[in-house]
């Protein structure tokens, strides 16, 4: 694995995004300050065309996407939003539990300023084979469709989905340029084992079709290739030793039968990542304030800088709020602890109920050990952010704190929009 | 096996290979990682494996990348001292725990040198690529290498110079999404290869996964996505005769409350003198004003936690109804470090997974 160890050169648009004002919320309290990301701004930008958003597994991109894509819409833009695999009730409040493939208008939406959401759920099976039919012959892509490798690639290869997703991408954005009915793309990108598959899937994917192996098996067919042949008669014979014959016949139709589409695989792969590059497009990069899902943020942060593709910013999630009182953890249990003895002496003592001092103590000490528990993990994931920053201090960062409740409504969505934007409504301000 | 007492052997006792997958994120790792320190106990051997090749063991426990090679990287937990261990502890000295990074390229090389004296010609199969495409395409092939490795290190009876014999094999599994498919490793193949020596190794490697010396886990944490996900997992497994384990609940929120005071605080009920008075009681510094101010964030901060618990609440409700041994692991509030891994293990334990 490679990763570059350069200290800078990410955010490529760091800077242009700046707010100056001073933020109230939870930023205010914070001992090392990142560069504010006004996501606000980056809508308003007539130049973002496209909006991608990563991150390790659960931390929020579908969600992220989702409110961005919203908030975009209520403020003028005509999007659409590709999602991958939401949650079920966010898929029916948006209208998209059908996997169809087709971009759907999405109904509550606020659309007095002008603005469009459509939305859809990605179907990686048939974006594939939509791939093969466009590419290949009828006959071809019936041969291809119903080869067991293809049924095996096109729904289990590693990074199969990433490079769907980016597919996707390619083809509504080259539609939107022929018909206008958007300005601005929002992708969601899959769950990847590692936040890194996602910017290696398209090339995997074709340099594996590209790959020594299945030169070597279409070979044969394709004329004098006398010292490879003789390699391959080892290796066939390993292989069917191992896999049985059968196997071997039908990997050999399956890459006779699907090379003619390979040339037309890498050109894409390589418009898509031409596109990724773009200075249209925007990476936001999510992540919850967790040391592995952070890690992975750095990681993603440095590779977007050495594949120079644009980083608008960070997008820490479900962070919990540094509380506007004073109290220690270390303070809260003591004062626990101490009401806890009080009350049993009391009890002890035999006092009648009425007789207490006290009103509630369990309820006081529930509280402060509730404080406490919250106060630590603050305490952590303030450090664990100001780490990252300390090795990336040009990344721009908003945070959203954890609500109480999942997202799974349009409001929840507009809610999570106005938190990535700065601007909390009433019920999400910490009390003065 | 120290314990006789059928009430407090643990409840997977006869299980030779722990499985233990979830939704993304839940804690997999964390937990499999945990049941193995909780299993290694009276001088067990237990192996833990990874197939995923992102080094999270060895991040973990704090411990260089693990090569492709079986490792100690831990002492389990020690037993609780004393002769009885009511709470069905196990006696005796702590036990110790090995670790195995598994990737399917090596796999696939081992796997050729062992069954089929394949010098050469493995050589030419790497050579030509043919290891990188087995392993990254050839549908099944990758999960049946990785699989094969563990049922080869979980299968009773492995002879040869330095081999050891573990009492329980704990894997780091993939997520829920992909456990039956991985397992389920002959109907994989079966698209492919109809017959030949890999088709009947994987018949093999199905009879242990089928057995009762099987278990698999899900870890899941109290949120409406991943608990839907234990769902389907436990169904997809069932329907493939898979043998379920128990479910570990994740990352549960703290019960400092009891019910009537988390009603009270979610309805916003309690009044802010009150708490304030008890509050100086308790030693609090400030005056009344600013104990107001602290009773008030505390009220607070207690009404979104009610609203989380609520949906917890809702969730293990869900849980239960799958009527499977539950286990739940508190969320360590300053994150899981090897300390934190004991810690979860004692838990395990304690609740009568080891
Ligand atoms: N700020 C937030 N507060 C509370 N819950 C949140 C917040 N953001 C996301 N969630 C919840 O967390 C869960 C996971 O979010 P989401 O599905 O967006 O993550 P993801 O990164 O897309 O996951 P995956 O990697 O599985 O695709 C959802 O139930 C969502 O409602
Ligand atoms: N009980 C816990 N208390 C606090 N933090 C925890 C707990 N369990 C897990 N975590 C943390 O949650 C994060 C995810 O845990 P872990 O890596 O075990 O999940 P996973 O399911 O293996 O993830 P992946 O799907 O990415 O492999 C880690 O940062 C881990 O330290
Ligand atoms: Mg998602
Ligand atoms: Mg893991």
């Amino acid at each position: 694995m490679t990763s570059s160890t350069s200290p800078s050169g990410a955010g490529a648009r760091a800077g242009t995004h700046r707010r100056s004002s001073h933020r109230v919320g939870p930023l205010a309290s914070d001992a090392v300050t990142a560069p504010v990301l006004d996501v606000d701004a980056l809508l308003a930008d007539p130049g973002t065309g496209i909006i991608v958003c990563c991150g390790s597994g659960g931390v929020g991109k579908t969600t992220t996407a989702a409110a961005i894509a919203m908030r975009a819409a209520e403020r003028g833009r005509k999007v659409v939003v590709l999602t991958i695999d939401p949650a079920r009730r966010l898929a029916q409040s948006m209208g998209i539990e059908e996997l169809d493939n087709t971009p759907r208008p999405v109904v509550g939406i606020d659309t007095s300023t002008g603005g469009r959401l459509d939305a859809m759920m990605l179907d990686m099976k048939s974006t594939f084979d939509e791939v093969v039919e466009t590419q290949a012959s009828p006959e071809k892509a019936r041969a291809i469709l119903e080869n067991p490798f293809y049924i095996a690639l096109s729904s289990s290869f590693a990074g199969t989905q990433e490079y769907m997703a980016m597919e996707k991408l390619g083809q509504i954005h080259r539609q939107a340029q022929v018909d206008g009915t958007y300005d601005l793309i929002v992708v969601d990108t899959p769950p990847s084992r590692s936040a890194l598959d996602f910017l290696d899937a398209p090339e995997r994917l074709s340099s594996f079709l590209d790959g020594r192996f299945i030169r070597l098996l279409l070979a044969p067919a394709k004329g004098p290739a006398r010292v490879m042949s003789m390699g391959f008669g080892l290796i066939t014979g390993a292989l069917t030793k191992v896999l049985g014959a059968q196997v071997l016949t039908d990997l050999q139709t399956f890459v006779a039968a699907f090379d003619t589409v390979f040339g037309g695989f890498r050109q894409r792969a390589q418009q898509t990542y031409a596109l990724l590059q773009d200075e249209q497009t925007s990476f936001l990069v999510v992540a919850a304030p967790e040391r592995d899902a952070l890690r992975e943020a750095a990681y993603f942060v440095e590779r977007l800088a050495d594949d120079r593709m644009p980083l608008a910013g960070l997008i820490v999630n479900r962070a919990h709020p540094t509380p506007p009182i004073g109290l220690s953890a270390e303070e809260a249990v003591a004062a626990a602890q101490r009401l806890e003895r009080r009350a049993e002496s009391e009890r002890s003592d035999g006092s009648a109920e009425g007789a207490s001092t006290l009103d509630d103590p369990a309820l006081a000490e529930g509280l402060l050990r509730l404080h406490a528990d919250h106060v630590r993990i603050t305490e952590r994931e303030t450090s664990l952010r100001a780490r990252f920053t300390a090795a990336h201090p040009e990344v721009a960062t908003t945070v959203v704190p954890a609500l109480a409740s999942d997202v799974h409504d349009l409001d929840g969505l507009r809610r999570v929009g106005a938190l990535l934007a700065g601007q909390p409504a009433e019920r999400d301000l910490p009390e003065a | 096996m120290p314990e006789t007492a059928a009430a407090s052997s643990p409840d997977w006792a006869g299980v030779q290979l722990h499985v233990v997958t979830g939704k993304g994120g839940t804690g997999k790792s964390t937990v499999a990682a945990a049941l193995a320190l909780a299993l290694a106990s009276s001088g067990k051997n237990v192996l833990l494996c990874e197939v995923e090749g992102r080094q999270g063991i060895a991040r973990m426990f704090d411990v260089d990348p693990l090569p492709y090679e079986e490792r100690q990287i831990a002492k389990g937990l020690p037993a609780t001292p004393g002769a009885a261990a009511p709470d069905g502890s196990p006696r005796g000295p702590a036990g110790t725990v090995f670790a195995l990074h598994i990737d399917a390229e090596s796999a696939l090389l081992d796997y050729l040198a062992m069954y089929y004296k394949l010098g050469r010609a493995g050589r030419a199969l790497d050579r030509f690529g043919v290891i990188e495409f087995a392993t990254t395409i050839a549908p099944g092939v990758r999960d049946v290498l990785l699989t094969g490795k563990v049922f080869e290190a979980a299968k009773a009876g492995r002879r040869g110079k330095g081999v050891r014999q573990y009492d329980a094999v704990v894997l780091d599994a993939p997520p829920t999404g992909r456990i039956t498919q991985f397992l389920n490793v002959s109907d994989e193949l079966a698209g492919l290869a109809k017959v030949g020596p890999i088709k009947s190794q994987s018949d093999t490697m199905m009879t242990l996964f089928r057995s009762e010396r099987t278990a698999v886990h899900l870890v899941t944490v109290l949120e409406e996505m991943p608990v839907q996900e234990t769902a389907d997992g436990i169904a997809e497994l069932r329907a493939t005769r898979l043998p379920v384990g128990g479910v570990v609940v994740n990352l549960a929120r703290p019960h400092e409350l009891d019910a009537d005071d988390l009603a009270e605080v979610a309805d916003g009920a309690t009044e802010v003198e009150g708490l304030a008075s008890d509050l100086a009681a308790a030693g609090l510094d400030g005056s009344p004003d600013e104990l107001v101010d602290v009773a008030d964030h505390l009220l607070r901060q207690g009404r979104d936690h009610a609203e989380r618990l609520a949906l917890e609440t809702t969730q293990r409700a869900l849980v239960d109804e799958f009527e499977v041994p539950t286990y739940e692991l508190p969320r360590l509030a300053g994150g899981v470090d090897l300390g934190g891994l004991y810690e979860l293990a004692a838990q395990l334990r304690r609740q009568g997974m080891a």
